[in-house]
């Protein structure tokens, strides 16, 4: 058995009294956003800021490394670009379907794989991920290399139009924050705690009498549905759905986005797609020098900084608290 | 002649014949991996970039020094292999305590600063590289013509394959390397040099990529793209054949090739897929591959 | 006066003196952005020369001398729709870019070219493939440069077939692009009165054509047709060379190759490929200079047809804006460009058509034995000019509703 993959979540303790101040400062951040930053620029790192910290539910809080979690990312922005173009959809239930199909295939794929562990489950996902990307290639609705080009944003719920960039971002800031906080809800309940106790050693959980593998069946599964809510998002606000949604490349990303900002953190994910996505666009113009820093900080953080951004804060942060 | 389906037992055999071909390169490079995580317990990700790397090598020697072809072939592994050493020494060794993830983490992060850096240096159009005068041309063998070359491909591979397969499991030295990989303390005890054995064994299996690359770069384009090509494909077959199992990967990297050959044939456009679609099915099946030891 | 006064009377004089008398236009600095794979399968078509090209164009246009400021910047969409829709996004809300040129890879395009028509800027493509750009999807925002999929398998199948070439069989990427062209091709071939023996789809990016270029041979076709692109494009003749099936009798048609393409070949391998090209920098003096400066500053790799569409673009571009008068309304500016007929000193003489395709002569080529070839990059056997009329779909079976 090895030891722990994952940093311990220092920055919030397991009994649910944490303070409200971060939120608070989240909430603050998302509602005057806008006015610093280019709109459509937030929205895409909401967006990934979300798929980043479902992917830590199933790493950081259960301990299991998924390599494939883009098939989930991409299958619902396809569904739900389908769902708006070709069938008309009004944006929140285009939504809502492509974040069912996400829980769908998350259920399918969960269902076939949780019984590996460690690197057999990276592969095994990783394997799944593959076969989703060829079907994402095949199937005529996806529309192949071309992607789902076009979708229309509409109106939510008939009446509030999301074609301005203002409008689209306060539905995301919305969807995004309640979602995170939902994630942290979910993480400081009893449900959450078991999942840690699995993470920590499942042999004793198991001999305490939790079905461990439930438990993981349903941490894979709500990973796989809120990623899938960030897929089906992205989609409208950039009104295409394309195969670089699918592709293995962007599985490592979200690893990468978690582990910078802190695996096993509630902000860390957050934190480390927003750092992820403002370096991916300053650093566009320099062609494969992003590739590099990608690779770097992959490296950096796995030799000296595996707590990651958030995680290291907090634990100086409560050193100072506890010296 | 017979038909099966519509194809002549010709194009059949030709295909058949393609497939161990490309075999030979899945055999190759999973045999690298398969060395590496058998002895290390390391995933190394940055197989295909090293595997490119050691195409580039091959290319820069003969476009910067003049160094043709056969020199290349013992060349680039050394070279390539060092890089290897390097790796092991100052950023696997460290985390040799951790989980295995974390080794899996950054050796894929290495994979993309190498091939980062390659991209910006040498674009993704590809550099042609030519294969030695001496084995240029083919022969006709009736259902298909052979290059010389593919032919000298198959061989060596099957020679390195075995000749790697037997130091490993049936000489002291590699009866040594298994015993540190099951108990490094008892091994370390009697005064063998553990960490120096597994360094160089990254080394070597570092070496047999790059021997992989060079074997290649006469047949693909020398490219920054082709170690990201080909690294999920290998990494599959290695799962497969069974992540400990020296001889598993070898067979199962022939095997597999024939499979996406054969593949080819009748179901074109899942040739890029059948291979993890069997790699889905062993695993639900035999969770440790085909011929791996179970963990 | 105050000192400040006195200080904004002599800027205004300064100013009015320096803004030469006939300056045409007069209004704010015009902005272009390249948005190009400034890093993978199509960088040596495209990417960084492509700047290039559009720097050289604003210089040879004069455009200091009228006082027209223009300013040129570059993006890296890395073949991905995503991040070149943001980009264009970015650049057209945040940037101020007035004009969007190039974009190879048709997914690309296709995302800018709609973004475009929201905000009313100018998308002048030369990099990408589709002939949706000019068909169906056609928009008054967009004009495309260059080449297209019609124009590549009306040029090539035609030609091949006249020559003898009447049987073919068919190797096609596995994606829109590919069978575009496939299905553009294969028309072709049976309207001439060839036949199609079969074809077999190859997935994208993949390495080793051996098993599919058996299958080309033993179909015994005349001609084995390359629908692909890029890295494909160049595996396939690298393995058709290998196999010895070009040595066999079999014809290679390219169905989209540059000359960038052939570079990274090598003669001794490519050489016999026959395929159209929309350009080539060995046409005549005018373009032999372009070349010559372009190579210059770009490591001495000599310009192809992206390249040179990106220079003629904007050096109509600049003209239409100095006859309008004004940048801000994109679709005014675009239909100056279809009024006024082309010419430079890279593609000549031609016109921009109601649906936005820009026709040209185009060339059906062969490339050179090693022997033949006499000095750098001379890589082309020009076959047959392909006048500007007959080389592109005919405007009224294109279903652009601007077509009236």
């Amino acid at each position: 058995m090895s030891t722990q993959p994952v940093s311990h979540s220092e920055a919030s303790p397991v009994n649910g009294t944490t303070s409200v101040v971060p939120f608070i400062a989240l909430a603050v951040c998302l509602i005057i956003g806008p006015s610093l930053i280019y709109p459509v620029f937030l929205m895409k790192a909401l967006c990934f800021a979300l798929f980043a910290c479902a992917f830590n539910i199933l790493l950081g809080f259960t301990g299991l490394l998924s390599f494939g979690h883009a098939a989930f990312l991409g299958m619902a922005s396809y569904s739900s670009a389908h769902a708006a173009k070709v069938w008309g959809l009004t944006p929140e239930l285009a939504i809502a379907f492509g974040t069912l199909v996400a829980m769908a295939l998350g259920a399918v794929i969960g269902m076939l794989t949780i019984r590996s562990r460690g690197i057999y489950f990276a592969n095994i996902t990783l394997a799944f991920a593959q076969m989703v990307f060829f079907f994402c290639l095949q199937a005529k609705f996806t529309g192949g290399e071309d992607g789902i080009q076009s979708v229309p944003r509409g109106s939510l719920f008939g009446l509030i139009s999301l074609k301005s960039d203002m409008a689209m971002y306060v539905f995301v800031a919305v969807v995004f924050f309640v979602a995170f906080v939902m994630i942290h809800r979910i993480i400081h309940s009893p449900f959450g705690q078991v999942l840690r106790a699995v993470r920590e050693n499942e042999a004793r959980a198991i001999s305490l009498g939790y079905k461990a593998e439930q438990y993981k069946l349903a941490a894979f599964i709500l990973s796989a549905t809120l990623a899938g809510l960030a897929g089906s998002i992205k989609a409208l606000v950039f009104q295409l759905a394309s195969l670089t949604d699918v592709t293995w490349q962007m599985s490592g990303e979200v690893v990468l986005m978690t582990l910078l900002g802190g695996v096993g953190t509630i902000f860390g994910p957050a934190v480390g797609a927003f750092v992820i996505v403002s370096m991916e666009n300053y650093l566009a113009e320099l062609g494969s020098w992003v590739l590099v820093v990608q690779g770097a900080i992959f490296v950096l953080c796995v030799m000296t900084f595996r707590r990651g951004i958030v995680g290291t804060a907090s634990y100086y942060w409560n050193k100072r608290q506890q010296g | 002649m017979f038909e099966i389906l519509g194809i002549t037992s010709q194009a059949l055999f030709g295909q058949l014949l393609i497939g161990l071909i490309n075999g030979a390169f899945y055999a190759m490079l999973s045999l690298g991996l398969a060395v590496i995580f058998g002895m290390l317990n390391i995933i190394n990700f940055t197989h295909g970039a090293l595997y490119m790397i050691g195409a580039f090598v091959a290319w820069m020697l003969l476009n910067y020094l003049g160094v043709g072809y056969w020199w290349a072939l013992v060349i680039s592994p050394i070279v390539t292999g060092a890089l290897g050493v390097l790796i092991e020494r100052f950023m696997l060794s460290r985390l040799r305590d951790l989980d295995h993830l974390y080794g899996l983490l950054l050796t894929f992060g290495l994979a993309l600063i190498f091939e980062g850096l390659f991209r910006q240096k040498f674009g993704s159009s590809g550099l042609p590289y030519r294969p030695p005068a001496e084995l240029t041309g083919g022969t006709n063998l009736g259902f298909m013509f052979l290059p010389n070359y593919r032919a000298w491909v198959i061989s060596f591979s099957l020679v390195v394959c075995l000749g790697t397969w037997y130091a490993i499991e049936h000489t002291r030295l590699g009866s040594y390397l298994r015993a540190a990989t099951e108990n490094p303390a008892l091994v370390q005890a009697f005064g063998i040099n553990v960490s120096r054995m597994i360094t160089l064994t990254y080394g070597f299996g570092v070496g047999l990529a790059a021997l992989a690359g060079v074997l290649a770069a006469p047949i693909y384009q020398v490219n920054p793209l082709m170690g990201s090509n080909i690294i999920i494909v290998v990494f599959a077959v290695v799962v497969i054949g069974g992540m400990g199992s020296i001889l598993g990967s070898i067979i199962t990297g022939f095997a597999l090739g024939v499979a996406e050959g054969l593949t080819k044939v009748f179901y074109p456009e899942a040739s890029s897929t059948v291979i993890f679609v069997i790699m889905a099915i062993v695993l639900l099946i035999r969770p440790t591959g085909l011929f791996g030891r179970s963990s | 006066m105050t000192l400040i006064k006195k200080l904004a009377v002599a800027t205004a004089f300064m100013t009015a003196m320096a803004a030469p008398a006939f300056a045409q236009y007069s209004g704010p600095p015009i902005k272009l952005g390249v948005l190009s794979d400034m890093s993978g399968l199509y960088a040596d078509l495209s990417g960084p020369g492509s700047v290039i090209a559009a720097k050289l164009a604003i210089e040879d246009f004069g455009a200091a001398a009228k006082g027209m400021k223009v300013d040129v910047i570059g993006g890296d969409h890395q073949n991905k729709a995503d991040v070149g829709a943001s980009i264009a996004r970015q650049w057209y809300d945040q940037d101020g870019v007035d004009v969007i040129l190039d974009v190879p890879n048709s997914a690309v395009a296709l995302a800018v070219h709609d973004i475009t028509k929201e905000k009313n800027k100018i998308f002048l493509n030369s990099g990408a493939a589709t002939s949706d750009l000019t068909g169906a999807k056609c928009t008054p925002n967009t004009i495309h440069w260059a080449y297209d999929t019609w124009m590549l398998a009306n040029g090539t199948g035609k030609a091949m077939v006249k020559q003898g070439g009447d049987t073919w069989f068919f190797l096609t990427a596995d994606y829109a692009f590919g069978y575009a062209l496939e299905r553009d091709t294969m028309e072709v071939v049976k309207k001439e009165g060839g036949k199609v023996l079969g074809n077999v789809r190859v997935p994208l990016n993949n390495q080793d054509f051996s098993s599919f270029l058996l299958q080309a041979q033993a179909s015994k076709a005349k001609v084995i047709g390359l629908a692909n692109a890029g890295g494909d494009t160049t595996n396939s003749i690298k393995g058709a060379a290998e196999f010895g099936i070009t040595q066999a009798g079999q014809k290679l048609a390219g169905l989209l190759v540059d000359v960038n393409d052939v570079h990274g070949l090598g003669l001794q391998v490519a050489q016999g490929l026959t395929f159209t090209d929309a350009w080539y920098w060995d046409l005549n003096d005018d373009t032999r200079k372009f070349a010559a400066r372009f190579a210059a500053q770009n490591g001495g790799k000599y310009p192809g047809k992206i390249h040179a569409g990106v220079y003629s673009s904007v050096i109509h571009y600049l003209k239409a804006v100095e006859a309008v008068k004004s940048k801000a309304d994109g679709a005014a500016v675009v239909k100056k460009m279809k009024e006024l007929p082309t010419d430079d000193t890279v593609y000549g003489k031609g016109e921009v058509r109601q649906d936005g395709r820009k026709i040209h002569p185009v060339y059906l080529v062969e490339v050179k034995k090693p022997s033949e070839s006499k000095k750098p990059w001379d890589y082309y056997k020009i076959l047959t000019t392909i006048p500007a009329n007959e080389a592109f779909r005919p405007l009224k079976e294109g279903n652009c509703p601007l077509v009236n």
